[in-house]
């Protein structure tokens, strides 16, 4: 018994090794520098302080965090609200073509972060298709100012989650049982009311799972904002960018860096519940 | 069941929205690499001349052979790291809560958070940035995905058929190498690619563990420096390529997922 195990974790310690090593050494350096000094010229003072933590909350960051949260939270809410139908169109499909719907509404997600935004500063930008598209239509005016404004982020942000979310819900909604379906139009619930109270709340925990991902990744995002934003929406993404790169005051990135994790982790552990939550439900309708 | 006809037609209209959002921006791409003008203003005759600029761009070409190079290499220490990873971990008796999260985290970390605390971990040892600290560094989570594949594999492992080696008198090692390892094969095989595409799109850590030299400078960063200061028609060409390359890769590592599943 104790020799397969030491043959299991003999066989796993190459990667644990460059796990601990470049991911978990860094990350704890990362955590120990938030609570250091900006030296002079850049670089650490290693005097402990919480002024970097102090910094994070100053009205000028707080509000950075405030529009960070609003955008991530909009770009959540309508990739939600674009997903659901998506999502349960697939899952009302004939069974046969599900696997290949799944894979086209996927495939986006796996061509280049980078290549996916431009795409969309193709579009939006004034001589771009859209504002031909109107012209076209008899539109006289001005061209509209569609790129770096803060829906031209929104909008990059819901299109490059998207997927994600659709394939989140999807899972969630083929779970589902057809029979409780069945039961409640058996009992006079119309389709309707099936929906919001059977379909939906047991589809919820593929809802939390599908937006906290959309949630983290915009709200540290900082290459969306930079492009279709044109560095006129600040980020925390942006911030910490600068204060790495440019502004070299590294012991506030980091702090800012650990907001970010702590922001991951909370949602998570929310997520987490909401599924909880949810299976708790499913075993009261269940017998 | 006279509610089915209207909801399928919906359920229609509405895949036909969606499928419109998520694949427009990515045809404009493609059509206007192959239009004349390369602006998005008006098509003026199908041409490959962007393809042909592209060819002839020292800058981009140099960006490709760096990612080519860190891609092959990130793969083959992840794909051996990975694999090793997942056998450790669904051979062992008792499941470990520290190991599962410690495999799971490099997928759940923001991108950034990893990417400020690599840089910050190589220039407190003194390590030069280039080319090999961008390889450590999607090492990480690279590796992660592939032992995922790896063990997703070895759940549906039929164990009996290494008993039955054994039983017929062979050696661990011979067990391994005629038993185990071709059954695992399509999924080392799928969790490689895998990796390769993740390490041919990523970007942000490669952008802050690259140091400053030109010598370093992958494709993804290329195309964020190119795209920054606006539209140039040599990108949709770009793109085209890159999309072209990553959706091949992606559909030969589902076709090795689906024969593993039968």
């Amino acid at each position: 018994m104790s020799y397969q195990s030491a043959r299991s974790n003999l066989l796993a310690a190459p990667a644990i090794a460059w796990l601990v090593v470049f991911m978990v050494a860094p990350c704890l350096l990362i955590l120990s520098y938030a609570f250091f000094e900006r030296g002079v010229w850049g670089g650490i003072e290693y005097t402990v302080t919480l002024e970097n933590f102090a910094r994070v909350v100053d009205p000028l960051y707080a509000k950075i965090f405030l529009t960070s949260a609003r955008i991530a939270g909009l770009a959540t809410l309508l990739a939600i609200l674009i997903a659901y139908p998506a999502a349960y169109a697939i899952s009302r499909a004939p069974r046969l073509r599900q696997p290949m719907l799944l894979f086209f509404a996927v495939l986006p997600f796996w061509s280049n972060y980078l290549i996916r935004t431009y795409a969309w500063m193709v579009l939006l930008n004034r001589e771009g298709l859209i504002n031909n598209l109107l012209r076209w239509f008899g539109y006289q005016g001005e061209p509209l100012s569609l790129l770096y404004t803060e829906s031209a982020v929104i909008i990059g942000l819901v299109y490059n989650y998207l997927p994600f979310v659709i394939l989140a819900i999807y899972s969630s909604l083929s779970r589902l049982n057809p029979e409780l379906m069945e039961a409640s139009r058996d009992l006079g619930g119309g389709p309707i009311r099936t929906f919001w109270r059977v379909t939906l709340p047991l589809t919820l925990p593929g809802v939390a799972a599908g937006g906290v991902f959309v949630f983290v990744l915009s709200i540290g995002n900082f290459v969306t904002p930079a492009l279709l934003g044109g560095g006129r929406f600040q980020m925390i993404g942006n911030v910490v960018y600068d204060q790495f790169l440019s502004a070299n005051d590294w012991p506030f990135g980091a702090a800012l860096g650990l907001v970010l994790i702590a922001i991951m982790i909370l949602l998570l552990m929310l997520q987490a519940r909401a599924t909880a939550h949810a299976s708790g439900e499913r075993a009261r309708v269940e017998p | 069941m006279s509610a089915a006809r209207p909801s399928r037609l919906q359920g229609r209209l509405v895949l036909f929205a969606v499928f419109g959002f998520l694949y427009l921006p990515i045809a404009v791409l493609v059509a206007l690499s192959f239009n004349d003008a390369g602006l998005p203003t008006s098509w003026s005759g199908f041409s490959f001349k962007w393809y042909a600029a592209l060819a002839g761009n020292g800058e981009i070409l140099g960006a490709a052979w760096n990612t080519l190079v860190v891609a092959l290499f990130a793969t083959l220490i992840s794909t051996v790291l990975g694999t090793l990873l997942g056998l450790g971990m669904e051979t062992r008796r008792r499941k470990s809560t520290g190991l599962e999260a410690l495999a799971f985290a490099p997928m759940v970390i923001p991108d950034i958070v990893l990417a400020v605390a690599l840089l910050t971990f190589f220039s407190l040892l003194n390590v030069t940035l280039g080319l090999h600290t961008i390889i450590i560094s999607h090492v990480i989570f690279d590796l992660a995905f592939v032992s995922s594949v790896v063990r997703a594999r070895l759940k549906h492992f039929d164990y009996s058929i290494v008993e039955a080696s054994r039983d017929l008198g062979a050696s661990g090692w011979t067990t391994f190498w005629r038993v185990t390892f071709p059954v695992l094969l399509p999924a080392i095989i799928a969790g490689g690619l895998l990796a390769f595409t993740l390490s041919v799109d990523e970007f942000i850590i490669a952008f802050f563990t690259a140091g400053a030299g030109r010598s370093s400078i992958t494709l993804p960063i290329q195309i964020y420096s190119m795209i920054r200061f606006g539209i140039t028609p040599e990108i949709n060409a770009l793109a085209t390529i890159v999309m072209g390359v990553s959706a091949l890769a992606l559909l030969i590592s589902q076709w090795l997922n689906k024969e593993q599943m039968q």
